[in-house]
């Protein structure tokens, strides 16, 4: 390798993971070895990006009439449709621009399993209710209720032991905290803090709501726990009195985890939130469900109340237009740039905000005052075939594989959930980078500018920190750069007043998406598609219908 | 031969103390031999054939040696001692090599011949070499006569040496470790004593010094190559050993007969399977409504299927084991088929090698009785063997009349993991009927009954049974204070409780 281009690398591996990789990389003659066969496999940005074009993109003739189109068929926009269809709608239209559907749920697969390309995981719900619960129990995954009210779940959906392991300097430790040679000092604020997350999880309001809830919309807005918002989690700590190294690496590593950014980007309110409202709730929670191809499970129980037809893939809407008799919703074929149009009585744009603004015709003159609150971070997502498991020191090879001393947030095996008596032989691993600095639109830049080479070498200076001999049993190498996977809850942004102007709709335009949650998670996307859904039959007229919300 | 034609100058060779290291050498080369023969017999089983094969071939190798020394025409003394060196080197890595050898892969008989064979070489070459390097300093008689004693003596000073002190007190890895060093030093030695025959006697000595610093560092490693050669594990003698892609398969034989060895956990041993496998097979067999259909998840070592043949009534056993190589050796091998009593070769028994969990979860067929005899649960893969998902999906392939039995490790030795079983199948939806049964090679060994519905005694039992008869029968489900129920958390996948609380209970005991 030319010195030149050494150098470079060097310093990639430096930016985007700390020096403990370099070092770990040069040792394992990393800087050397092979390149990992495989490719970046992000499309669908590309073909966003047409929407940006100064060419006007084509448009049909003639517009087919439908009852309901819904734009974007990620969890929000599938929940939406599984509503719709629920309610009995059957002249409807899902248009997804990507090859297929899930958004940051989608998934692969290739001959050694299904691998997630996103989320990867959902928080079994700790009460019945709710659209989530529905979908879940239509799954045959609640096998019951506990004496306490909490609803059970399969145990082969959850996440088998050993769930979580972590990597710090040449051993596995059990967990996420890391225990070994932890002072008492560091012992003491950790206990602390989860009594205080205990304590908040089981926290009230005067009207009985739950001051942390899921989704988000279900909790307490007063005051006492909104005035959070307007803290960062660092802050936060900080006020506290956590000081703690461990402590706060754990909850630094939640926020990258949930949303994408530092704990010094993130309001206190979403910090606590990942601890008080999913995780914390004693011993209500029964963990986590997930399986080999992650969220892309509930993605394709979702698609299931499709018919034939309903949903189109490579589609790309470019406008969205109120018209007489409805609203003209206008399409092409990514690659061909085949028109199609179709108008509808109503319509769920069910994308982020940014894409909302481009394609609703209106808001193109005159951008939506909320539209800056909104912003995204960046994500690479790659999925490592290997011909073996990963060992290591310490314990064994678990779910989750974090390295305590990376930048990265680890791996996630992804045959873990396999119903097999022997664990061994060739899996794939998903590993997970989120871009979490607070200036979202650098990071955005950092992450479009690094090509396959960039973060083949990245993926594997990471992973060879931990498992040496990676690059022998590696066989390919998939990534995926997400420009805006998640929206990233700021200070200031949950609790203020732009994100419920956003979900308003505009006449026969609804709009639903988990950046109107404010949390980039599958509660906050099912919930807003069935709530816009619920808009759209109110508005559709027919027999009242039960809220599933 | 224009070398050895001129008339021998006269040096004053210490030949007294040439004809000590000729015993030193004989003992050296004949431990090699002793150590591969053991070795092979300790690795592949066999101890006639092995030692056979191996001083068979040593001897020939020693003959080959002894041909190839015509070829040594120059520098006769510098030859002697560079080989002398090989013959260290070679001999002292001999052990390390065949164990690192045997675990890594499939060529370890090409390994373990070419290693007998270069030693042999070796050695072989010493002796004509020495013999012509002192012809002219002795007479013909008297060297040869000199040569030979110290030959054999060294030869009953290895043999006596190696059973009674060398293997007990060192163990083989460093015993051939040792010997090389001694054999090198002995090859440094002889650069003094053959110093007016040698040109460069200083390069040699630095050779020398090469080889053994090579050995020390083995032998400051033995311990962890001996580790990783599981070295020592077994007390009886190996007569079979085989390495599957699952596991390591070990059979002893010993003053109680064989015994059977999973990852050098004891899976029986022949004196008192009995008793285990009539306390695992008939308490259940007894209870089911009927006996058509068996299904046996794990015991790939056909001793349970022994005692369900037992059974009038028996149509058909489904044998589901992981490991074709356990199966085949149940199957194939003598003495073990002898013990089963050919029970896999019955043509009443299938044997599928597949996964269990998976067998259960792909197939729809009902079994009338089935017998889980899994390993313990003392790792998260095995763990999964013994959660409520798995007897969930036990229950959906049993027969609504039927009785399964499940090995439940020692309610003695690990009572919370028992218990935590028992209360894991109860969790499953069946009831259960937990029992023991002291089996003096395991200690006091538990099994849990489960049925889907409660089931009471209603056949008799075979004839031919040497522990259980009716009163025994229902003695077992008596448990004493020290062994009483415990409460206990369920064990899911989701929490693997039982590895944990396994491993912490067993930990006490080793």
């Amino acid at each position: 390798m030319a010195a030149l281009e050494l150098m470079r690398r060097r310093e990639l591996i430096h930016a985007f993971l700390g020096a403990a990789a370099w070092s770990a990389c040069q040792k394992g003659g990393g800087a050397e070895r092979p390149q990992v066969p495989g490719a970046l496999v992000d499309r669908a940005f590309e073909w966003g990006h047409a929407l940006r074009g100064a060419a006007p993109l084509p448009r049909a003739q003639a517009l087919e009439p439908v009852d309901v189109v819904v734009v974007g068929a990620g969890a929000a926009g599938l929940s939406a449709a599984w509503r719709l269809a629920g309610a009995g709608v059957r002249s409807l239209r899902v248009l997804e621009v990507d090859e297929g559907p899930g958004g940051t749920a989608r998934s692969g697969r290739n001959a050694v399993s299904a691998f997630p390309w996103g989320a990867h995981y959902l928080p079994a719900p700790t009460r019945e209710g709710g659209p989530v619960m529905r979908l879940l129990s239509g799954m045959g995954l609640v096998t019951g209720v506990d004496d306490a009210g909490r609803p059970r779940f399969a145990e082969q959906a959850l996440v088998r032991e050993p769930d979580e392991r972590l990597f710090y300097r040449g051993t596995w430790y059990d967990g996420l905290y890391l225990r070994a040679g932890a002072s008492g000092e560091d012992l003491r604020q950790l206990q602390r803090f989860e009594q205080a997350m205990d304590a908040l999880s089981k926290a009230r309001d005067g009207q009985g709501r739950k001051a942390f809830d899921v989704p988000l919309e279900r909790g307490s807005d007063d005051a006492e726990w909104t005035a959070l918002d307007r803290l960062s989690m660092e802050e936060w700590l900080h006020q506290e009195g956590y000081t703690s190294p461990r402590l706060r690496w754990l909850v630094d590593y939640a926020c990258r985890d949930d949303f994408g950014a530092d704990a010094a980007a993130v309001s206190a309110y979403a910090g606590i939130w990942y601890f008080a409202a999913r995780h914390g709730e004693g011993t209500g929670s029964d963990g986590y469900l997930t399986w080999p191809e992650g969220n892309g499970r509930l993605v394709a129980e979702l698609q299931r109340a499709l018919g034939p037809g309903q949903l189109a893939t490579r589609a790309l809407v470019h406008a969205v237009e109120p018209v007489d008799g409805g609203v003209a919703v206008h399409a092409v074929e990514a690659g061909t740039e085949r028109p199609a149009g179709y108008l509808a009585r109503r319509v769920v744009l069910a994308v982020p905000r940014f894409v909302a603004a481009r394609v609703y015709v209106p808001w193109r003159q005159a951008p939506p005052a909320f539209l800056p609150a909104f912003q995204y971070t960046p994500w690479a997502v790659a999925n490592l075939t290997v011909s073996e498991h990963p060992g290591g020191r310490g314990v064994p090879l678990a779910w989750d594989n974090v390295l305590y001393e990376s930048k990265s947030m680890g791996y996630v095996v992804a045959t873990h959930q396999r119903e097999r008596m022997v664990d061994g032989g060739p899996t794939v691993l998903t590993w997970y980078y989120p871009l979490s600095a607070p200036d979202v639109k650098a990071e955005r830049e950092r992450l479009l500018s690094s090509g396959y080479a960039d973060w083949e070498a990245l993926v594997m200076a990471d992973l060879s920190a931990a498992h040496r001999d990676i690059g022998r049993t590696a066989e390919r190498l998939e990534v995926m750069r997400w420009g805006h996977a998640m929206v990233r809850p700021r200070p200031g942004f949950l609790f203020g007043p732009e994100r419920r102007a956003a979900a308003v709709p505009a006449g026969a335009v609804h709009f639903a998406h988990s950046d109107l949650g404010g949390l980039a998670l599958f509660e906050e996307a099912c919930h807003h598609g069935v709530r816009a859904a619920e808009e759209v039959l109110a508005g559709l007229g027919g027999r009242p219908q039960e809220t599933w919300l | 031969m224009a070398d050895e034609a001129a008339p021998a100058p006269e040096l004053p060779l210490r030949r007294e103390l040439l004809f000590l290291t000729v015993l030193v050498i004989a003992t050296c080369g004949l431990v090699y031999e002793l150590i591969v023969g053991t070795l092979a017999s300790y690795l592949l089983g066999d101890s006639v054939t092995q030692f056979s094969t191996v001083i068979g071939v040593y001897l020939f190798s020693m003959g080959v040696g002894a041909w190839l020394s015509r070829f040594v025409e120059r520098g006769l003394a510098q030859r002697f001692v560079e080989v002398e060196l090989a013959v260290a080197f070679a001999g002292g890595v001999t052990a390390p090599l065949l164990f690192v050898s045997f675990n890594a892969g499939p060529f370890f008989r090409v390994v373990l011949y070419g290693s007998v064979l270069v030693v042999g070489a070796l050695v072989g070459l010493e002796i004509p070499l020495l013999l012509r390097i002192l012809k002219d300093q002795v007479r013909f008689k008297d060297l040869v006569a000199h040569v030979l004693t110290f030959d054999y003596v060294g030869a009953l000073a290895a043999s006596l040496l190696f059973p009674l002190v060398l293997v007990p007190k060192l163990g083989l890895v460093r015993t051939s470790l040792l010997f090389g060093l001694i054999n090198g030093a002995v090859g440094l030695w002889s650069t003094w004593l053959l110093e007016p025959l040698l040109p460069s006697p200083g390069r040699l000595r630095l050779k020398a010094a090469g080889v053994l610093l090579l050995l020390f560092m083995g032998l400051a490693a033995a311990d962890r190559i001996t580790d990783y050669a599981e070295e020592g594990m077994y007390a009886d003698e190996v007569v079979h050993a085989s390495s599957s892609p699952y596991q390591r398969i070990v059979l002893t034989r010993g003053k109680r007969g064989f015994s059977l060895f999973l990852n050098g956990n004891l899976q029986f041993a022949a004196v008192d399977e009995y008793r285990y496998h009539e306390a695992l097979v008939h308490p259940a067999m007894a209870r089911a409504a009927r006996h058509a259909h068996v299904l046996v998840l794990g015991g790939g070592d056909g001793l349970a299927v022994r005692e369900l043949l037992r059974w009038q009534g028996v149509e058909t056993v489904t044998l589901v084991d992981l490991d074709p190589a356990m199966t085949k050796l149940a199957t194939e091998y003598e003495e073990l088929a002898a013990l089963n009593g050919h029970s896999l070769s019955d043509r009443r028994v299938r044997v599928v090698n597949a996964d269990a969990l998976q067998f259960l979860a792909e197939g729809d067929a009902r079994y009338d009785v089935v017998v889980v005899d899994f390993p313990d649960p003392n790792n998260f893969s095995l763990g999964k063997l013994y959660t409520t998902r798995f007897y969930g999906l036990l229950k959906s392939r049993m027969a609504p009349d039927g009785v399964a039995v499940i090995q439940s490790t020692s309610p003695l030795m690990a009572r919370q993991s028992f218990w935590c079983v028992e209360a894991t199948v109860a969790a499953a939806g069946f009831w259960t009927a937990p029992y023991h049964a002291l089996v003096p090679s395991f200690g006091e060994w538990g099994y849990v009954l489960a049925a889907p519905s409660p089931r009471e005694v209603v056949h008799a039992l075979p004839p031919g049974l040497r522990f259980l008869d009716a009163q025994v029968l229902s003695s077992l489900s008596d448990f004493p204070p020290d062994m009483a129920r415990l409460p206990s958390e369920v064990n899911r996948l989701n929490n693997q409780v039982l590895v944990r609380t396994y491993e912490e209970e067993w930990r006490r005991w080793n």
